[in-house]
């Protein structure tokens, strides 16, 4: 490839620190992306280990009850609001203008807003530790509960609505970059399968998130200004925050796992050689998905009496439809594939599997009856984490495994990578599996403490030496991450012998991306190029 | 971006910026959507409206009373709807390159703007009930007082048109934020509509 001389622009003279703050290149918004969402990953994660620590053992008094439910309320706001869904914004601000072509993001400083209202944001839902103790309401903050906590809920809320409309704007952007600005000859289905899944998530996000917005802002008239939305002595209803907190909070389930599906999509045809298996069923799986997901939200309040159960559990079923569709092309595309087991495909294999758990008891619980007795037990925190970390937290490995070579344009340790995926997938299910059996069992989710009676001890201190096993895995990570810094940029521009366009440029890309692009006649025009294929 | 090698925006139909801007909008529709779905189940819960069996002897000794005055809406309605209209001459000009028509007709609908807000909050003074007086007193001020926000928002959104009119910005070819500050202010204009006929019509 000849290389073109392009001149410097003035802003490639700042110095190196302002160049990182005024940046809108998004391959840069990109990286700080993921060094904000990694580093709250690493604070959701002490967060847990402390809640583990508290429910080793009975009766344990390692903190009070007040600090207990501002540490679990939290490690979801923090894993949820300030890791999932961003974390999918930086990977998707890094990649998404690579695979189809662009130059950049379609709006480059609302882009660097989207990103710089998440720091201010994250700090002002922690500052709440400083000011006599943080949001304690849990992540859903319900009614009643919500409407008496302390001021720590108010900069929760505040921070909630500023971090909506980092998503927002945001989803915005990436929903106009795909439709606008594709490279000659990709179409819309001939986008990549991550950029397919990017889009149905900022749909999502720009219909569910605002109302998530005027939730929050009528519990914050009712705490503040004396308003009734949710208290029923003046009219209003408690129920009324539950509807509307789950009509955005159960599409924001698929705004956190549908990119994650997308990461697995672009990694399985990779490392099995095979091109992905269905294409186009699986794109409109995901619509089905993003769909079908506006018409469950309910399926969170059965026991509330006041939502019409069986529409629900229908519907809940049906969303199960779209999901299955996505194991088979999953499982076709490893069909007969020559597969090889490099680090992101150990996480990508590690989702399929662990997903495919929090998918089928997720399904158990879809049924009225089962909801009914499982409700807010810990068999819906083992769902949750099974599809939160058994599968969007593998995905997030899989991708940063699998995209380090081009962002950083440095090698990872393989052996390193192993010991991580193999400690991370140990004591994952040790942590979590214990949850379905104790939820089973009856112990409620939330409670800050139980007896020895319960009989709980064996399975939460399994689950506890498992969370801590997951700790341990961060280290090899950490380890291989540092070492990567300190080895040269050697990276070839295609390094897997992969299928999509940003492997088609430099490792890491130039400011301006590419200097050439190769004819685009399918959603794998590499894969194309190697086997001399010029037409679909 | 112009001596890049990547075609970067598409030419035909809306640009960039008009599709993000009408996203942009689509997302508030929904915010709105959340306070109305909040309205009308309070509707829907309540026995009577307006609630006056929820008032407490003490709210309805310091004379609390659930009633809104229609006339002076009723008024600043019309006054919202012409600008809308007006807003719409102010596109109609510069699209004919007419900057003087611009520049006159946004200044109408930013003082149609502000009226509607001085009578609002001269509204707000007259009522007989606050935020805090049951469900009614809550969405009432909830959704208006965020219409209102919106109204300033878009008053300023014209101000800077006018500003950059004034500047002699924007011809008959380039003139994409006066159309996207119409979209705006017609967004306003029919979430009004819609609030006026819940608030005030609907009995």
């Amino acid at each position: 490839m000849t290389s073109i001389a392009i001149p410097r622009p003035a802003y490639a003279e700042r110095p190196w620190i302002l160049d990182w703050l005024m940046t809108v290149d998004h391959k840069k918004l990109g990286i700080l992306y993921l060094y904000t969402t990694m580093f709250f990953f690493a604070v959701g994660g002490i967060l847990a280990l402390l809640v583990r620590t508290q429910l080793a053992v009975a009766d344990n008094t390692f903190v009070n009850n007040d600090a207990y439910n501002q540490i679990f309320t939290m490690h979801a706001s923090a894993m949820l609001f300030l890791f999932i869904i961003p974390v999918w914004a930086g990977f998707g601000n890094y990649i998404v203008p690579l695979q189809i072509g662009a130059a950049d993001m379609a709006f480059p400083r609302i882009n660097a807003l989207s990103f710089w209202l998440i720091p201010p944001a994250g700090l002002l839902m922690f500052s709440g530790f400083l000011f006599g103790g943080a949001a304690d309401a849990g992540w859903t903050a319900y009614s009643p509960l919500a409407r008496g906590s302390g001021v720590g809920l108010d900069l929760w809320i505040i921070s909630v609505i500023i971090l909506g409309v980092s998503s927002t704007i945001g989803a915005a952007n990436f929903m106009v970059t795909m439709f606008r600005m594709r490279a000659p000859g990709m179409t819309m289905f001939r986008m990549p399968i991550f950029c397919w899944t990017m889009l149905v998530t900022a749909v999502l996000q720009l219909l569910a998130t605002p109302v998530l917005a005027s939730a929050l802002a009528m519990l914050y008239i009712d705490r503040n200004f004396g308003g009734s939305f949710f208290d029923p002595n003046g009219g209003g209803n408690a129920i009324l925050w539950q509807n509307i907190f789950w009509f955005y909070s159960h599409p924001a389930v698929y705004i956190m796992i549908l990119p994650g599906m997308g990461i697995i999509s672009e990694v399985l045809p990779v490392f099995a050689r095979k091109p992905l298996f269905g294409y186009k069923a699986f794109v409109f799986a995901t619509m089905g998905i993003g769909g079908l997901g506006f018409s469950v939200w309910a399926h969170h309040m059965f026991t509330t009496g006041a939502v019409l159960k069986p529409w629900f559990g229908f519907m809940t079923f049906m969303i199960g439809v779209p999901t299955g569709v996505k194991m088979f092309n999953w499982l076709g595309t490893l069909w007969r594939g020559s597969i090889t087991f490099e680090a992101p495909m150990l996480f990508a294999l590690g989702f399929l599997s662990m997903f495919l758990i929090g998918g089928i008891n997720g399904t158990f619980s879809a049924a009225v009856p089962v909801d009914f007795a499982i409700h807010d037990t810990y068999f819906v925190v083992a769902h949750i984490h099974y599809v939160l970390f058994g599968g969007a937290v593998f995905a997030v490995f899989a991708g940063l495994y699998y995209w380090f070579p081009k962002i950083w344009g440095r090698r990872l340790d393989e052996r390193l990578a192993r010991i991580h995926f193999a400690l991370q997938f140990i004591g994952f299910n040790l942590a979590f599996f214990p949850m379905h059996l104790l939820g089973l069992d009856g112990m409620p989710r939330r409670i800050a403490t139980y007896s020895e009676s319960s009989g709980w001890e064996t399975l939460n201190l399994i689950s506890t030496i498992g969370a801590f096993l997951i700790g341990v895995a961060m280290i090899p990570f950490i380890i291989n991450v540092v070492m990567a810094f300190l080895r040269p940029k050697d990276q070839p521009n295609d390094p897997w012998e992969a299928n999509t366009l940003e492997w088609w440029t430099t490792s890491p890309p130039p400011v301006h991306n590419f200097d050439s692009l190769p004819e685009v006649h399918s959603e794998r025009p590499l894969w194309d190029l190697r086997h001399g294929k010029t037409a679909h | 971006m112009a001596s890049h090698a990547v075609a970067t925006q598409h030419k035909q139909g809306l640009s960039n910026g008009m599709l993000g801007f009408i996203l942009f909008l689509a997302s508030e529709v929904m915010f709105f959507g959340g306070l109305f779905a909040a309205y009308f189940i309070a509707r829907a819960d309540a026995r009577e409206w307006p609630p006056e069996y929820l008032l407490t002897p003490e709210q309805v000794a310091s004379g609390v009373k659930l009633e809104v005055e229609f006339w002076l809406p009723f008024i600043a309605t019309i006054l919202l709807v012409l600008s809308s209209v007006t807003i719409q001459f102010a596109v109609f000009s510069i699209q004919r390159g007419n900057r003087s028509g611009l520049i006159r007709w946004t200044f109408v609908s930013i003082v149609l703007g502000l009226v509607f807000l001085v009578m609002q909050v001269y509204d707000y003074s007259q009522l007989h009930f606050g935020v805090g007086d049951t469900i009614y007193g809550t969405t009432f001020y909830t959704m208006t007082g965020f219409h209102g926000l919106h109204v300033a928002g878009g008053v300023i959104f014209m101000g800077i048109i006018l500003a950059r009119s004034l500047a002699g910005q924007f011809t008959a070819a380039n003139h994409e934020a006066v159309e996207a500050c119409s979209f705006y202010w017609h967004f306003v204009d029919v979430v009004w509509i819609a609030l006026f006929t819940t608030l005030y019509i609907i009995p």
